[in-house]
């Protein structure tokens, strides 16, 4: 690892004002970071640690009913929460199905939106090929093995997904991101959030340089009873998606009223489903109407040679997720 | 092309951990022997006296790696494979207060130097294994500020102030936990190399279950797991790989000290390291 310099921030404005200083970066759990610097990939100058900031790591309840995560609340604490687990099933759900019970102790909300990808080139300095990491360069999955790539908005610079299971179910809720920057403080929609690859897969989100992620907030509960987070992955446990799904409905009778469907480890960032939900909203939940939707959600799907399973497994995930969520049994397509 | 070498989590785990296995060691030996040289004060006050039969090793280990030194540079893709970024300065090493097993250890230590170093290297505490240092194996857990984590993905620097429970503090009194005598009686280890951070985590295990932790194998997250399931200690196990493959015995461990006597029973020694997660 490069040598680095280490400061303590105190306060959300001393840890914005110390970013302003060249190859400054946070570092909350640190749990990615430091992996991509002992690989080479990161090589920040200057950590500033974000960790002894107060006030950061609560959950509290909004005015409108919803609820506040700070970015500084454990991965762990968020899932366990009372007010998570009891009103937002969904996301404590996606919580527990990420990484392990050690690195859920350290990983924070913040640093999890800011998770990079997994993709095996990337990550390999030995392969020189990579537009996300040096841009320009090519992108080697493209012929190489792109398995676990994605299947959905990809571009032809960049074919890599979002690992992240916490992100999938925030964007089933309609999350909304706050930041502060120097200047003053602003809100990021969830959907607008994450970056899908383009011309620019070096970037992954829309989050300026020097800005702080300070909490996560969710709206009034409104999918507590029927939602479910469904992971799909080469073993049973501690391994990163091949596709995930959080469905999260609004049930009247067997009418969906509402339906949410976000989709994991198939995109460059959480894919929201919305040719699925629309199917569905305003419907009696049938299972023919069901795999319509799953099918409708993958429509635009361009796998890549070695992963064309996905768009089946993605189909099959999401009816099974719905069905889970509404209560049903069963589900395989 | 060829398959990516590291990196994937989970994916070839096999494959790719023996190869990083022997390089961390050869990697660590020579770490361990400049610091020696350079360094001469770095060995704390409080440190224990060092078994000799580990200098000697080490000092054996060190000579035969001169020689592998040049190879297995050649064979590892890193940082000088990427264009030179902006100027990396040193920086200095500064005095780092960290509370081991209820003792106060003051070591001088780079900003840039992990948890997991930091113990082994500085305190000399080398009972916490480095493994993969990436985070995927567990070998390093150790408990800290009551939290079960990896110790090779966080910097010492980062833990001024906190209680940090390794395997030597599980013991209290050289009366072994009961979770160390479940693992003896067990046969919950073969080689022994994972059985530290195996101890380290599932000590935290039983604490958070007794504080009403759901998993990802919980029925349903709104209410507190009835039980603790083989499925739900495998799940919460499951950042501790151990290559022997000694998960029935490991789980047959955790099983009997969580049914013969609760909570207590799991304690963290002498310095009571653990405690109610917040938030």
């Amino acid at each position: 690892m490069d040598a680095i310099s280490y400061e303590r921030a105190g306060d959300v404005a001393g840890a914005v004002r110390a970013a302003q200083q060249p190859g400054a970066v946070f570092i909350g759990g640190g749990t990615n970071l430091l992996d991509l610097m002992k690989g080479g990939v990161a090589r920040p100058m200057r950590l500033i640690d974000i960790t002894h900031i107060s006030g950061l790591d609560t959950v509290g309840t909004l005015p409108d009913g919803g609820i506040r995560i700070g970015a500084l609340v454990r991965n762990s604490d968020a899932a366990n929460h009372a007010l998570v687990r009891e009103q937002y099933p969904l996301l404590s759900q996606a919580f527990l199905a990420g990484a392990s019970s050690q690195l859920r102790n350290m990983a924070t909300v913040g640093g999890n939106l800011m998770q990079r990808t997994r993709c095996g080139y990337f990550y390999d300095t030995a392969f020189t090929q990579c537009n996300k990491r040096t841009p320009g360069s090519g992108c080697a999955a493209l012929e190489g093995h792109n398995r676990t790539q994605a299947i959905l908005g990809a571009s032809p610079q960049c074919i890599a997904v979002n690992p992240s299971d916490m992100s999938v179910a925030l964007a089933a809720l309609d999350a909304v991101v706050r930041v502060t920057f120097p200047a003053g403080e602003r809100t990021i929609a969830f959907a607008d959030f994450h970056r899908l690859p383009g011309d620019r897969p070096d970037v992954d989100t829309t989050l300026r340089p020097g800005e702080l992620i300070t909490a996560v907030d969710l709206p009034p509960p409104l999918f507590s009873d029927h939602s479910h987070y469904l992971k799909v992955r080469d073993r049973a446990s501690y391994a990163f998606a091949l596709v995930s799904v959080a469905a999260a409905l609004q049930m009247d009778g067997d009418h969906v009223s509402t339906a949410r469907i976000a989709l994991g480890g198939v995109a460059h960032k959480p894919w929201r489903a919305t040719a699925a939900e629309q199917t569905l909203n305003g419907q009696p939940l049938t299972q023919a109407r069901l795999h319509d939707a799953a099918a409708a959600a993958l429509r635009d799907a361009r796998p890549q040679h070695e992963n064309a399973f996905k768009v089946q497994l993605a189909q099959r995930a999401i009816v099974r997720a719905v069905n889970q969520a509404a209560g049903h049994s069963g589900g395989v397509a | 092309m060829g398959h990516p070498r590291v990196g994937y989590r989970g994916v070839g785990y096999a494959r790719v951990v023996m190869p990083a296995l022997s390089f961390q060691w050869s990697q660590q030996i020579v770490m361990s022997t400049r610091n020696k040289l350079q360094d001469p004060g770095d060995e704390p006050d409080a440190a224990p006296p060092q078994p000799s039969r580990r200098r000697f090793l080490q000092s054996a280990a060190a000579a035969a790696t001169v020689g592998a030194a040049p190879h297995l540079r050649a064979q590892t893709p890193g940082p000088a494979a990427l264009p030179p970024a902006e100027t990396h300065t040193p920086v200095p090493s500064r005095p780092v207060t960290l509370t081991v097993n209820g003792r106060a250890y003051t070591l001088q230590l780079e900003p840039r130097v992990t948890l997991l170093d930091a113990l082994r290297e500085y305190a000399g505490l080398m009972g916490t294994k480095k493994g993969c240092d990436r985070g995927q194996c567990g070998a390093c857990t150790v408990i800290a500020g009551g939290r079960r984590i990896n110790s090779c993905l966080t910097l010492a620097v980062m833990h001024e102030g906190e209680n940090i429970t390794t395997v030597e503090g599980l013991a209290s009194n050289d009366v072994l936990s009961p979770l160390q005598r479940a693992f003896i009686e067990y046969d919950a280890f073969q080689c022994g190399y994972c059985t530290s951070g195996q101890l380290c985590s599932a000590t935290a295990l039983l604490n958070e279950f007794h504080n009403g932790t759901a998993s990802a194998v919980t029925a349903d997250v709104r209410s507190r797991p009835p039980q603790l399931s083989d499925d739900e200690i495998r799940e919460r196990m499951s950042g501790n790989i151990c290559r022997c493959g000694a998960y029935a015995n490991i789980v047959a461990a955790v099983r009997a000290v969580h049914d013969g006597g609760g909570q207590n029973s799991a304690g963290a020694g002498s310095n009571g390291g653990l405690h109610d997660t917040k938030a």
